[in-house]
Protein backbone atom coordinates (compact mmCIF):
# COMPACT_ATOMS: atom_id res chain seq x y z
CA UNK A 1 0.00 0.00 0.00
CA UNK A 2 1.38 3.38 -0.92
CA UNK A 3 1.67 6.16 1.62
CA UNK A 4 -1.15 8.10 0.01
CA UNK A 5 -3.50 5.15 0.09
CA UNK A 6 -2.60 4.60 3.70
CA UNK A 7 -3.62 8.14 4.58
CA UNK A 8 -6.85 7.84 2.64
CA UNK A 9 -7.55 4.58 4.32
CA UNK A 10 -7.00 6.15 7.73
CA UNK A 11 -9.42 8.99 6.94
CA UNK A 12 -12.08 6.44 6.07
CA UNK A 13 -11.22 4.32 9.06
CA UNK A 14 -13.21 3.81 12.18
CA UNK A 15 -10.96 5.73 14.59
CA UNK A 16 -11.10 8.84 12.46
CA UNK A 17 -14.83 8.69 11.77
CA UNK A 18 -15.91 7.81 15.28
CA UNK A 19 -13.43 9.64 17.46
CA UNK A 20 -11.50 12.33 15.66
CA UNK A 21 -13.93 13.80 13.15
CA UNK A 22 -16.65 14.51 15.75
CA UNK A 23 -14.18 16.50 17.83
CA UNK A 24 -12.73 18.27 14.81
CA UNK A 25 -16.21 19.66 14.17
CA UNK A 26 -16.53 20.91 17.74
CA UNK A 27 -13.01 22.27 17.94
CA UNK A 28 -13.36 25.69 16.21
CA UNK A 29 -16.14 26.97 18.43
CA UNK A 30 -14.53 25.42 21.49
CA UNK A 31 -11.27 27.25 20.77
CA UNK A 32 -13.04 30.58 20.32
CA UNK A 33 -14.97 30.06 23.54
CA UNK A 34 -11.80 29.12 25.41
CA UNK A 35 -10.00 32.17 24.07
CA UNK A 36 -12.76 34.67 24.82
CA UNK A 37 -14.44 33.32 27.93
CA UNK A 38 -12.54 30.65 29.80
CA UNK A 39 -8.96 31.84 29.43
CA UNK A 40 -9.72 35.41 30.56
CA UNK A 41 -11.98 34.09 33.33
CA UNK A 42 -9.10 32.06 34.72
CA UNK A 43 -6.90 35.10 34.22
CA UNK A 44 -9.30 37.12 36.36
CA UNK A 45 -8.59 34.87 39.33
CA UNK A 46 -4.90 35.70 39.09
CA UNK A 47 -5.24 39.38 38.26
CA UNK A 48 -7.65 39.90 41.16
CA UNK A 49 -4.63 39.22 43.37
CA UNK A 50 -2.47 41.83 41.69
CA UNK A 51 -1.92 45.53 41.33
CA UNK A 52 -2.22 45.93 37.58
CA UNK A 53 -3.00 48.76 35.20
CA UNK A 54 -4.16 46.48 32.43
CA UNK A 55 -0.96 46.92 30.47
CA UNK A 56 2.35 45.27 31.22
CA UNK A 57 3.39 43.48 34.37
CA UNK A 58 1.09 42.82 37.32
CA UNK A 59 2.40 43.03 40.91
CA UNK A 60 1.18 40.23 43.11
CA UNK A 61 -0.40 41.71 46.25
CA UNK A 62 -2.34 38.78 47.66
CA UNK A 63 -5.79 39.56 48.95
CA UNK A 64 -5.21 43.32 49.23
CA UNK A 65 -7.75 44.16 46.51
CA UNK A 66 -10.46 42.33 48.38
CA UNK A 67 -9.51 44.04 51.62
CA UNK A 68 -9.68 47.43 49.91
CA UNK A 69 -13.01 46.46 48.40
CA UNK A 70 -14.57 45.74 51.78
CA UNK A 71 -13.73 49.23 52.98
CA UNK A 72 -14.50 51.04 49.72
CA UNK A 73 -17.53 53.32 50.19
CA UNK A 74 -18.16 53.35 46.43
CA UNK A 75 -18.34 49.57 46.44
CA UNK A 76 -20.76 49.57 49.34
CA UNK A 77 -22.94 52.17 47.67
CA UNK A 78 -22.93 50.20 44.42
CA UNK A 79 -23.67 46.96 46.22
CA UNK A 80 -26.61 48.41 48.15
CA UNK A 81 -27.92 49.93 44.92
CA UNK A 82 -27.74 46.47 43.35
CA UNK A 83 -29.79 45.12 46.23
CA UNK A 84 -32.44 47.79 45.66
CA UNK A 85 -32.29 46.97 41.96
CA UNK A 86 -32.86 43.27 42.75
CA UNK A 87 -35.76 44.09 45.07
CA UNK A 88 -37.34 46.14 42.28
CA UNK A 89 -36.86 43.52 39.58
CA UNK A 90 -37.98 40.63 41.76
CA UNK A 91 -41.31 42.34 42.42
CA UNK A 92 -42.47 44.94 39.88
CA UNK A 93 -41.98 42.98 36.62
CA UNK A 94 -43.25 39.80 38.27
CA UNK A 95 -46.51 41.38 39.37
CA UNK A 96 -47.02 43.15 36.03
CA UNK A 97 -46.17 40.05 34.02
CA UNK A 98 -48.31 37.71 36.13
CA UNK A 99 -51.37 39.94 36.01
CA UNK A 100 -51.14 40.66 32.30
CA UNK A 101 -50.23 37.08 31.32
CA UNK A 102 -53.17 35.64 33.23
CA UNK A 103 -55.54 38.16 31.65
CA UNK A 104 -54.08 37.44 28.23
CA UNK A 105 -54.43 33.68 28.75
CA UNK A 106 -58.16 34.27 29.25
CA UNK A 107 -58.86 35.88 25.89
CA UNK A 108 -58.87 34.57 22.33
CA UNK A 109 -59.58 37.48 20.03
CA UNK A 110 -56.44 39.51 19.37
CA UNK A 111 -54.33 37.44 21.77
CA UNK A 112 -51.42 37.11 19.31
CA UNK A 113 -51.46 40.81 18.58
CA UNK A 114 -51.42 41.79 22.25
CA UNK A 115 -48.66 39.31 22.98
CA UNK A 116 -46.42 40.58 20.18
CA UNK A 117 -46.98 44.25 20.93
CA UNK A 118 -46.41 43.98 24.66
CA UNK A 119 -43.25 41.99 23.90
CA UNK A 120 -42.05 44.55 21.35
CA UNK A 121 -39.99 46.83 23.66
CA UNK A 122 -37.83 43.82 24.52
CA UNK A 123 -36.34 43.76 21.02
CA UNK A 124 -35.32 47.42 21.01
CA UNK A 125 -31.63 48.27 21.43
CA UNK A 126 -30.91 49.64 24.90
CA UNK A 127 -29.53 52.89 23.46
CA UNK A 128 -32.88 53.61 21.83
CA UNK A 129 -34.97 52.80 24.90
CA UNK A 130 -32.71 54.94 27.05
CA UNK A 131 -32.87 57.87 24.64
CA UNK A 132 -36.67 57.71 24.26
CA UNK A 133 -37.22 57.67 28.01
CA UNK A 134 -34.67 60.29 28.92
CA UNK A 135 -36.66 62.58 26.61
CA UNK A 136 -39.99 61.49 28.11
CA UNK A 137 -38.70 62.12 31.61
CA UNK A 138 -37.19 65.48 30.72
CA UNK A 139 -38.48 67.86 33.42
CA UNK A 140 -39.04 70.79 31.03
CA UNK A 141 -40.43 68.98 28.00
CA UNK A 142 -41.38 65.44 28.92
CA UNK A 143 -44.53 63.83 30.29
CA UNK A 144 -44.25 65.60 33.63
CA UNK A 145 -44.05 69.03 32.01
CA UNK A 146 -47.10 68.32 29.84
CA UNK A 147 -49.04 67.10 32.87
CA UNK A 148 -48.11 70.28 34.70
CA UNK A 149 -49.50 72.30 31.77
CA UNK A 150 -52.76 70.38 32.15
CA UNK A 151 -52.80 71.32 35.82
CA UNK A 152 -51.40 68.10 37.28
CA UNK A 153 -48.25 69.15 39.14
CA UNK A 154 -45.65 66.96 40.81
CA UNK A 155 -44.33 65.00 37.83
CA UNK A 156 -42.27 67.74 36.22
CA UNK A 157 -39.24 66.81 38.23
CA UNK A 158 -35.77 65.77 37.12
CA UNK A 159 -36.32 62.13 37.95
CA UNK A 160 -32.94 61.20 36.50
CA UNK A 161 -31.13 64.16 38.02
CA UNK A 162 -32.27 63.74 41.60
CA UNK A 163 -30.32 61.37 43.87
CA UNK A 164 -33.55 60.33 45.58
CA UNK A 165 -35.37 59.17 42.44
CA UNK A 166 -32.62 58.34 39.97
CA UNK A 167 -32.12 54.65 40.71
CA UNK A 168 -35.78 53.71 40.61
CA UNK A 169 -36.27 55.83 37.49
CA UNK A 170 -33.54 53.92 35.68
CA UNK A 171 -35.05 50.67 36.93
CA UNK A 172 -38.45 51.78 35.65
CA UNK A 173 -36.98 52.41 32.19
CA UNK A 174 -35.13 49.09 32.10
CA UNK A 175 -38.33 47.39 33.21
CA UNK A 176 -40.37 49.07 30.48
CA UNK A 177 -38.22 47.15 28.04
CA UNK A 178 -37.98 43.96 30.10
CA UNK A 179 -41.32 42.97 31.58
CA UNK A 180 -42.97 41.95 28.30
CA UNK A 181 -40.36 39.22 28.00
CA UNK A 182 -41.31 37.86 31.40
CA UNK A 183 -44.98 38.13 30.48
CA UNK A 184 -44.49 35.98 27.37
CA UNK A 185 -42.59 33.36 29.38
CA UNK A 186 -45.37 33.20 31.96
CA UNK A 187 -48.02 33.10 29.25
CA UNK A 188 -46.31 30.14 27.58
CA UNK A 189 -46.17 28.34 30.92
CA UNK A 190 -49.84 29.11 31.61
CA UNK A 191 -50.87 27.71 28.26
CA UNK A 192 -49.31 24.41 29.25
CA UNK A 193 -51.60 24.05 32.26
CA UNK A 194 -54.26 21.44 31.57
CA UNK A 195 -57.69 23.04 30.97
CA UNK A 196 -59.21 20.24 33.06
CA UNK A 197 -57.72 21.83 36.16
CA UNK A 198 -59.57 25.07 35.42
CA UNK A 199 -62.77 23.15 34.74
CA UNK A 200 -62.62 21.33 38.02
CA UNK A 201 -61.85 24.57 39.82
CA UNK A 202 -64.99 26.03 38.30
CA UNK A 203 -67.02 23.02 39.34
CA UNK A 204 -65.74 23.60 42.85
CA UNK A 205 -67.08 27.13 42.58
CA UNK A 206 -63.74 28.93 42.50
CA UNK A 207 -63.81 32.60 41.52
CA UNK A 208 -61.18 34.16 39.24
CA UNK A 209 -58.82 35.06 42.02
CA UNK A 210 -59.04 31.60 43.58
CA UNK A 211 -58.41 30.08 40.16
CA UNK A 212 -55.34 32.25 39.78
CA UNK A 213 -54.11 31.43 43.26
CA UNK A 214 -54.78 27.68 43.26
CA UNK A 215 -54.44 26.66 39.60
CA UNK A 216 -52.37 29.22 37.69
CA UNK A 217 -49.63 29.92 40.23
CA UNK A 218 -48.93 26.26 41.09
CA UNK A 219 -49.12 25.45 37.38
CA UNK A 220 -46.33 27.84 36.41
CA UNK A 221 -44.32 27.40 39.59
CA UNK A 222 -41.21 25.93 37.91
CA UNK A 223 -41.03 28.85 35.46
CA UNK A 224 -41.72 31.32 38.25
CA UNK A 225 -38.93 30.04 40.46
CA UNK A 226 -36.47 29.64 37.62
CA UNK A 227 -37.01 33.21 36.49
CA UNK A 228 -36.76 34.37 40.08
CA UNK A 229 -33.28 32.86 40.18
CA UNK A 230 -32.25 34.21 36.78
CA UNK A 231 -33.43 37.73 37.56
CA UNK A 232 -31.68 37.64 40.93
CA UNK A 233 -28.46 36.87 39.03
CA UNK A 234 -29.05 39.35 36.21
CA UNK A 235 -29.83 42.17 38.57
CA UNK A 236 -26.25 42.01 39.82
CA UNK A 237 -24.96 42.39 36.28
CA UNK A 238 -26.90 45.43 35.14
CA UNK A 239 -24.86 47.89 33.13
CA UNK A 240 -26.40 49.28 29.92
CA UNK A 241 -29.29 51.32 31.25
CA UNK A 242 -27.37 52.84 34.14
CA UNK A 243 -24.44 53.76 31.94
CA UNK A 244 -26.60 55.16 29.16
CA UNK A 245 -28.85 57.23 31.40
CA UNK A 246 -26.68 58.43 34.27
CA UNK A 247 -23.26 56.73 34.27
CA UNK A 248 -23.84 56.10 37.93
CA UNK A 249 -24.63 59.69 38.81
CA UNK A 250 -25.60 62.10 40.16
CA UNK A 251 -22.83 61.79 42.72
CA UNK A 252 -22.90 58.00 42.70
CA UNK A 253 -26.61 57.82 43.49
CA UNK A 254 -27.22 55.25 40.76
CA UNK A 255 -23.81 53.55 40.85
CA UNK A 256 -24.07 49.78 40.48
CA UNK A 257 -21.34 47.16 40.52
CA UNK A 258 -21.21 47.06 36.72
CA UNK A 259 -20.61 50.79 36.29
CA UNK A 260 -18.25 50.81 39.26
CA UNK A 261 -16.16 48.04 37.68
CA UNK A 262 -16.18 49.81 34.33
CA UNK A 263 -14.85 53.03 35.82
CA UNK A 264 -12.14 51.29 37.82
CA UNK A 265 -10.99 49.29 34.80
CA UNK A 266 -11.26 51.74 31.93
CA UNK A 267 -11.23 55.22 33.49
CA UNK A 268 -8.88 54.71 36.42
CA UNK A 269 -6.87 51.82 34.92
CA UNK A 270 -7.12 49.74 38.09
CA UNK A 271 -7.47 46.50 36.14
CA UNK A 272 -6.41 44.30 39.07
CA UNK A 273 -8.95 45.92 41.34
CA UNK A 274 -11.60 45.68 38.62
CA UNK A 275 -10.87 41.97 38.25
CA UNK A 276 -11.50 41.59 41.96
CA UNK A 277 -14.84 43.38 41.56
CA UNK A 278 -15.75 41.10 38.64
CA UNK A 279 -14.88 38.06 40.69
CA UNK A 280 -16.99 39.33 43.58
CA UNK A 281 -19.94 39.89 41.24
CA UNK A 282 -19.58 36.35 39.91
CA UNK A 283 -19.41 35.09 43.45
CA UNK A 284 -22.87 36.55 44.09
CA UNK A 285 -24.17 34.70 41.03
CA UNK A 286 -22.69 31.43 42.28
CA UNK A 287 -24.16 32.12 45.71
CA UNK A 288 -27.64 32.57 44.24
CA UNK A 289 -27.36 29.40 42.15
CA UNK A 290 -26.08 27.56 45.23
CA UNK A 291 -28.97 28.85 47.32
CA UNK A 292 -31.49 27.58 44.79
CA UNK A 293 -29.70 24.25 44.56
CA UNK A 294 -29.82 24.01 48.34
CA UNK A 295 -33.53 24.80 48.48
CA UNK A 296 -34.19 22.23 45.79
CA UNK A 297 -32.40 19.57 47.81
CA UNK A 298 -34.47 20.53 50.79
CA UNK A 299 -37.49 19.37 48.87
CA UNK A 300 -38.58 22.52 47.08
CA UNK A 301 -39.94 21.70 43.66
CA UNK A 302 -37.86 23.97 41.53
CA UNK B 1 -63.83 18.29 23.63
CA UNK B 2 -67.59 18.29 23.90
CA UNK B 3 -67.40 19.80 27.32
CA UNK B 4 -65.31 22.67 25.98
CA UNK B 5 -67.63 23.38 23.10
CA UNK B 6 -70.70 23.62 25.28
CA UNK B 7 -68.96 25.48 28.07
CA UNK B 8 -70.65 28.86 28.44
CA UNK B 9 -68.28 31.68 27.52
CA UNK B 10 -67.92 34.28 30.23
CA UNK B 11 -68.22 37.13 27.76
CA UNK B 12 -69.03 39.87 30.23
CA UNK B 13 -66.02 39.20 32.42
CA UNK B 14 -63.63 39.58 29.47
CA UNK B 15 -64.16 43.32 29.40
CA UNK B 16 -61.75 43.84 32.25
CA UNK B 17 -59.19 41.65 30.46
CA UNK B 18 -59.31 43.85 27.40
CA UNK B 19 -59.18 47.07 29.40
CA UNK B 20 -56.02 46.04 31.24
CA UNK B 21 -54.45 44.50 28.14
CA UNK B 22 -55.08 47.67 26.17
CA UNK B 23 -53.47 49.74 28.91
CA UNK B 24 -50.42 47.46 28.76
CA UNK B 25 -50.41 47.81 24.99
CA UNK B 26 -50.50 51.60 25.19
CA UNK B 27 -47.70 51.56 27.74
CA UNK B 28 -45.55 49.57 25.31
CA UNK B 29 -46.48 51.51 22.18
CA UNK B 30 -46.90 55.05 23.52
CA UNK B 31 -43.20 55.90 23.74
CA UNK B 32 -42.64 54.46 20.24
CA UNK B 33 -45.47 56.52 18.82
CA UNK B 34 -43.97 59.66 20.37
CA UNK B 35 -40.63 58.71 18.83
CA UNK B 36 -42.29 58.38 15.44
CA UNK B 37 -44.04 61.75 15.86
CA UNK B 38 -40.86 63.55 16.84
CA UNK B 39 -38.92 62.04 13.95
CA UNK B 40 -40.99 64.05 11.47
CA UNK B 41 -41.27 67.35 13.36
CA UNK B 42 -39.14 70.40 12.82
CA UNK B 43 -36.60 70.95 15.60
CA UNK B 44 -38.59 73.94 16.84
CA UNK B 45 -41.85 72.02 16.90
CA UNK B 46 -40.26 69.11 18.77
CA UNK B 47 -39.37 71.59 21.51
CA UNK B 48 -42.75 73.35 21.54
CA UNK B 49 -44.85 70.20 21.22
CA UNK B 50 -42.66 67.30 22.34
CA UNK B 51 -45.35 64.63 22.76
CA UNK B 52 -48.23 65.30 20.38
CA UNK B 53 -48.58 64.52 16.67
CA UNK B 54 -46.70 66.74 14.20
CA UNK B 55 -48.51 69.64 12.57
CA UNK B 56 -46.40 69.39 9.42
CA UNK B 57 -44.39 66.40 8.22
CA UNK B 58 -40.67 67.02 7.83
CA UNK B 59 -39.33 63.97 6.05
CA UNK B 60 -36.02 65.71 5.42
CA UNK B 61 -35.11 64.85 9.03
CA UNK B 62 -34.30 61.38 7.82
CA UNK B 63 -31.60 62.21 5.27
CA UNK B 64 -30.28 64.86 7.67
CA UNK B 65 -30.03 62.38 10.54
CA UNK B 66 -28.51 59.80 8.21
CA UNK B 67 -25.76 62.28 7.30
CA UNK B 68 -25.25 63.91 10.73
CA UNK B 69 -25.31 60.55 12.53
CA UNK B 70 -22.86 59.10 9.96
CA UNK B 71 -25.25 56.22 9.59
CA UNK B 72 -23.78 55.12 6.28
CA UNK B 73 -20.59 54.21 8.16
CA UNK B 74 -22.10 52.95 11.37
CA UNK B 75 -24.93 50.96 9.78
CA UNK B 76 -22.33 49.31 7.57
CA UNK B 77 -20.19 48.49 10.60
CA UNK B 78 -23.16 47.01 12.41
CA UNK B 79 -24.16 45.06 9.32
CA UNK B 80 -20.64 43.60 9.15
CA UNK B 81 -20.82 42.68 12.83
CA UNK B 82 -24.21 41.05 12.41
CA UNK B 83 -23.25 39.17 9.24
CA UNK B 84 -19.92 37.99 10.63
CA UNK B 85 -21.35 36.88 13.94
CA UNK B 86 -24.40 35.17 12.46
CA UNK B 87 -22.28 33.35 9.87
CA UNK B 88 -19.76 32.28 12.50
CA UNK B 89 -22.37 31.15 14.98
CA UNK B 90 -24.41 29.24 12.40
CA UNK B 91 -21.47 27.52 10.70
CA UNK B 92 -19.31 26.77 13.73
CA UNK B 93 -22.21 26.25 16.12
CA UNK B 94 -23.99 24.16 13.49
CA UNK B 95 -20.96 21.91 13.01
CA UNK B 96 -20.62 21.42 16.76
CA UNK B 97 -24.33 20.76 17.19
CA UNK B 98 -24.26 18.28 14.31
CA UNK B 99 -21.39 16.43 15.88
CA UNK B 100 -23.00 16.41 19.33
CA UNK B 101 -26.39 15.26 18.12
CA UNK B 102 -25.47 12.75 15.40
CA UNK B 103 -21.88 11.54 15.79
CA UNK B 104 -21.80 10.84 19.55
CA UNK B 105 -18.24 11.98 20.18
CA UNK B 106 -16.69 10.37 23.25
CA UNK B 107 -16.93 12.82 26.15
CA UNK B 108 -19.71 14.90 24.59
CA UNK B 109 -21.57 15.13 27.91
CA UNK B 110 -18.54 16.78 29.40
CA UNK B 111 -18.52 19.31 26.60
CA UNK B 112 -22.22 20.10 27.11
CA UNK B 113 -21.57 20.61 30.78
CA UNK B 114 -18.66 22.88 29.92
CA UNK B 115 -20.87 24.97 27.62
CA UNK B 116 -23.60 25.17 30.24
CA UNK B 117 -21.10 26.34 32.84
CA UNK B 118 -19.43 28.69 30.38
CA UNK B 119 -22.73 30.30 29.46
CA UNK B 120 -23.45 31.22 33.06
CA UNK B 121 -20.16 33.07 33.58
CA UNK B 122 -20.94 36.78 33.81
CA UNK B 123 -19.30 39.04 31.24
CA UNK B 124 -17.87 41.12 34.04
CA UNK B 125 -15.74 38.18 35.20
CA UNK B 126 -13.65 37.99 32.05
CA UNK B 127 -14.06 41.46 30.60
CA UNK B 128 -10.93 43.07 32.00
CA UNK B 129 -8.42 40.28 31.21
CA UNK B 130 -10.12 39.83 27.83
CA UNK B 131 -9.54 43.50 27.04
CA UNK B 132 -5.83 43.26 27.78
CA UNK B 133 -5.58 40.00 25.82
CA UNK B 134 -7.30 41.68 22.87
CA UNK B 135 -4.82 44.56 23.10
CA UNK B 136 -1.91 42.17 22.96
CA UNK B 137 -3.43 40.33 19.99
CA UNK B 138 -4.15 43.63 18.22
CA UNK B 139 -7.90 42.93 18.21
CA UNK B 140 -9.02 46.07 20.03
CA UNK B 141 -10.51 48.59 17.59
CA UNK B 142 -11.19 45.97 14.96
CA UNK B 143 -14.52 44.62 13.81
CA UNK B 144 -13.28 41.04 13.58
CA UNK B 145 -12.11 41.25 17.18
CA UNK B 146 -15.62 42.20 18.19
CA UNK B 147 -17.10 39.46 15.99
CA UNK B 148 -14.96 36.83 17.73
CA UNK B 149 -16.29 37.95 21.12
CA UNK B 150 -19.87 37.95 19.88
CA UNK B 151 -19.47 34.46 18.40
CA UNK B 152 -18.14 33.15 21.70
CA UNK B 153 -20.92 34.75 23.73
CA UNK B 154 -23.66 33.47 21.44
CA UNK B 155 -22.25 29.98 20.92
CA UNK B 156 -23.63 28.16 23.99
CA UNK B 157 -27.18 29.22 23.21
CA UNK B 158 -26.72 28.38 19.52
CA UNK B 159 -25.27 24.95 20.21
CA UNK B 160 -28.01 24.03 22.68
CA UNK B 161 -30.82 25.19 20.45
CA UNK B 162 -29.44 23.69 17.22
CA UNK B 163 -28.67 20.43 18.97
CA UNK B 164 -32.21 20.23 20.34
CA UNK B 165 -33.54 20.62 16.78
CA UNK B 166 -31.13 18.04 15.37
CA UNK B 167 -31.70 15.29 17.93
CA UNK B 168 -35.37 15.28 16.96
CA UNK B 169 -34.55 14.19 13.41
CA UNK B 170 -35.08 10.42 13.15
CA UNK B 171 -31.93 8.39 12.65
CA UNK B 172 -33.60 6.47 9.82
CA UNK B 173 -33.26 9.45 7.47
CA UNK B 174 -29.59 9.61 8.12
CA UNK B 175 -29.10 5.86 7.83
CA UNK B 176 -30.90 5.81 4.51
CA UNK B 177 -28.53 8.46 3.21
CA UNK B 178 -25.53 6.53 4.49
CA UNK B 179 -26.69 3.36 2.80
CA UNK B 180 -26.77 5.38 -0.41
CA UNK B 181 -23.12 6.15 0.19
CA UNK B 182 -23.31 9.65 1.72
CA UNK B 183 -20.41 10.83 3.87
CA UNK B 184 -20.75 12.87 7.05
CA UNK B 185 -20.64 16.15 5.18
CA UNK B 186 -23.39 15.06 2.82
CA UNK B 187 -25.49 13.84 5.73
CA UNK B 188 -25.15 17.28 7.24
CA UNK B 189 -25.96 19.29 4.12
CA UNK B 190 -28.52 17.00 2.50
CA UNK B 191 -30.37 15.57 5.50
CA UNK B 192 -29.82 17.57 8.66
CA UNK B 193 -29.74 21.13 7.29
CA UNK B 194 -33.04 20.97 5.41
CA UNK B 195 -34.79 19.45 8.42
CA UNK B 196 -33.23 21.62 11.11
CA UNK B 197 -33.44 24.93 9.26
CA UNK B 198 -36.10 26.45 11.56
CA UNK B 199 -33.52 26.09 14.32
CA UNK B 200 -30.94 27.89 12.21
CA UNK B 201 -33.43 30.63 11.42
CA UNK B 202 -34.24 31.14 15.10
CA UNK B 203 -30.59 31.19 16.16
CA UNK B 204 -29.75 33.54 13.31
CA UNK B 205 -32.53 35.96 14.25
CA UNK B 206 -31.75 36.01 17.94
CA UNK B 207 -28.03 36.44 17.32
CA UNK B 208 -28.59 39.18 14.75
CA UNK B 209 -30.92 41.05 17.07
CA UNK B 210 -28.46 40.81 19.96
CA UNK B 211 -25.51 42.05 17.91
CA UNK B 212 -27.47 44.87 16.24
CA UNK B 213 -28.35 46.31 19.65
CA UNK B 214 -25.23 45.37 21.60
CA UNK B 215 -23.77 48.29 23.51
CA UNK B 216 -21.54 47.32 26.42
CA UNK B 217 -18.84 45.32 24.64
CA UNK B 218 -18.79 47.62 21.65
CA UNK B 219 -18.33 50.56 24.02
CA UNK B 220 -15.29 48.94 25.59
CA UNK B 221 -13.60 47.39 22.56
CA UNK B 222 -14.04 50.00 19.84
CA UNK B 223 -12.94 53.62 20.27
CA UNK B 224 -12.38 54.67 16.66
CA UNK B 225 -15.38 56.59 15.28
CA UNK B 226 -14.97 55.03 11.81
CA UNK B 227 -15.54 51.61 13.37
CA UNK B 228 -18.41 52.50 15.71
CA UNK B 229 -21.48 50.32 15.37
CA UNK B 230 -24.86 52.08 15.40
CA UNK B 231 -25.30 51.68 19.16
CA UNK B 232 -22.26 53.45 20.52
CA UNK B 233 -22.32 56.04 17.75
CA UNK B 234 -25.99 56.74 18.44
CA UNK B 235 -25.19 57.28 22.09
CA UNK B 236 -22.48 59.83 21.29
CA UNK B 237 -24.83 61.35 18.73
CA UNK B 238 -27.60 61.86 21.30
CA UNK B 239 -25.21 63.44 23.76
CA UNK B 240 -24.00 65.84 21.07
CA UNK B 241 -27.47 66.64 19.71
CA UNK B 242 -29.37 66.32 22.98
CA UNK B 243 -31.44 69.42 22.15
CA UNK B 244 -32.42 68.27 18.68
CA UNK B 245 -35.08 65.67 19.31
CA UNK B 246 -36.28 65.58 15.73
CA UNK B 247 -32.85 64.58 14.47
CA UNK B 248 -32.13 61.99 17.17
CA UNK B 249 -35.63 60.53 16.81
CA UNK B 250 -35.26 60.16 13.06
CA UNK B 251 -31.93 58.38 13.56
CA UNK B 252 -33.54 56.10 16.15
CA UNK B 253 -36.40 55.21 13.81
CA UNK B 254 -33.92 54.23 11.10
CA UNK B 255 -32.02 52.06 13.57
CA UNK B 256 -35.07 50.19 14.76
CA UNK B 257 -36.85 49.95 11.40
CA UNK B 258 -35.08 46.72 10.36
CA UNK B 259 -35.71 45.26 13.81
CA UNK B 260 -39.42 46.04 13.62
CA UNK B 261 -39.78 44.70 10.09
CA UNK B 262 -38.11 41.42 11.00
CA UNK B 263 -39.96 41.21 14.30
CA UNK B 264 -43.42 41.59 12.83
CA UNK B 265 -42.79 39.31 9.87
CA UNK B 266 -41.14 36.54 11.89
CA UNK B 267 -42.83 37.12 15.22
CA UNK B 268 -43.18 33.49 16.21
CA UNK B 269 -39.52 32.57 15.60
CA UNK B 270 -38.39 35.71 17.40
CA UNK B 271 -40.48 35.17 20.49
CA UNK B 272 -39.73 31.46 20.67
CA UNK B 273 -36.03 31.97 20.15
CA UNK B 274 -35.74 34.78 22.64
CA UNK B 275 -37.68 32.96 25.31
CA UNK B 276 -35.91 29.62 24.83
CA UNK B 277 -32.49 31.14 24.65
CA UNK B 278 -33.75 33.86 26.87
CA UNK B 279 -31.43 32.81 29.43
CA UNK B 280 -28.99 35.41 28.42
CA UNK B 281 -29.87 38.90 29.53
Amino acid sequence: MSRLQEIRHWFRGRTFRKKILPWLLILPILLIHLLVVIGPSLGAFYYSLTDWSGIGAADFIGLNNFRTLLGDVNFRKAFSNNLIWSAFFLTVPFVLALVVASLLAGVRRGAMFYRATIFLPYVLPSVITASIWSNLLNPRLGIGAQLAKLGIPGFNRAFLGNPGTVLLSVAFIDNWHFWGFLMVLFLAAMQNISPDLYDSAKIDGANRFQEFRHVTIPGIRPTLLFMFMMIAIWSFLVFDYVWLLTQGGPAGASEVLGTFLFKEAFNRFEAGYASAIGLTMSFFAVLIIGLFGFLRRRGWEI
Amino acid sequence: MIKRIFKPKRQSSQVINYVVLTLALLFALGPLVVLGFNSVKSTAEAMANPLGPPSKIHLENYPNAWAEGKLSTTARNSAILVAGTVAGVLVLGGLAAFSLSRLDPPGSNLFMLYMLGGSTLPTFLFLVPLYSLWRILGLVDTLHGLILIYIALNSPFAIFLLRSYMVQIPRDFEDAARVDGAGELQVLTKVILPLAWPGFLTVGLVTALGVWGEFQIALIFVHVPELFPITTSYWYFTTRYSRDWSLTSAAAVMMIAPVLIFFFSLQRQFIEGLTQGGLKA
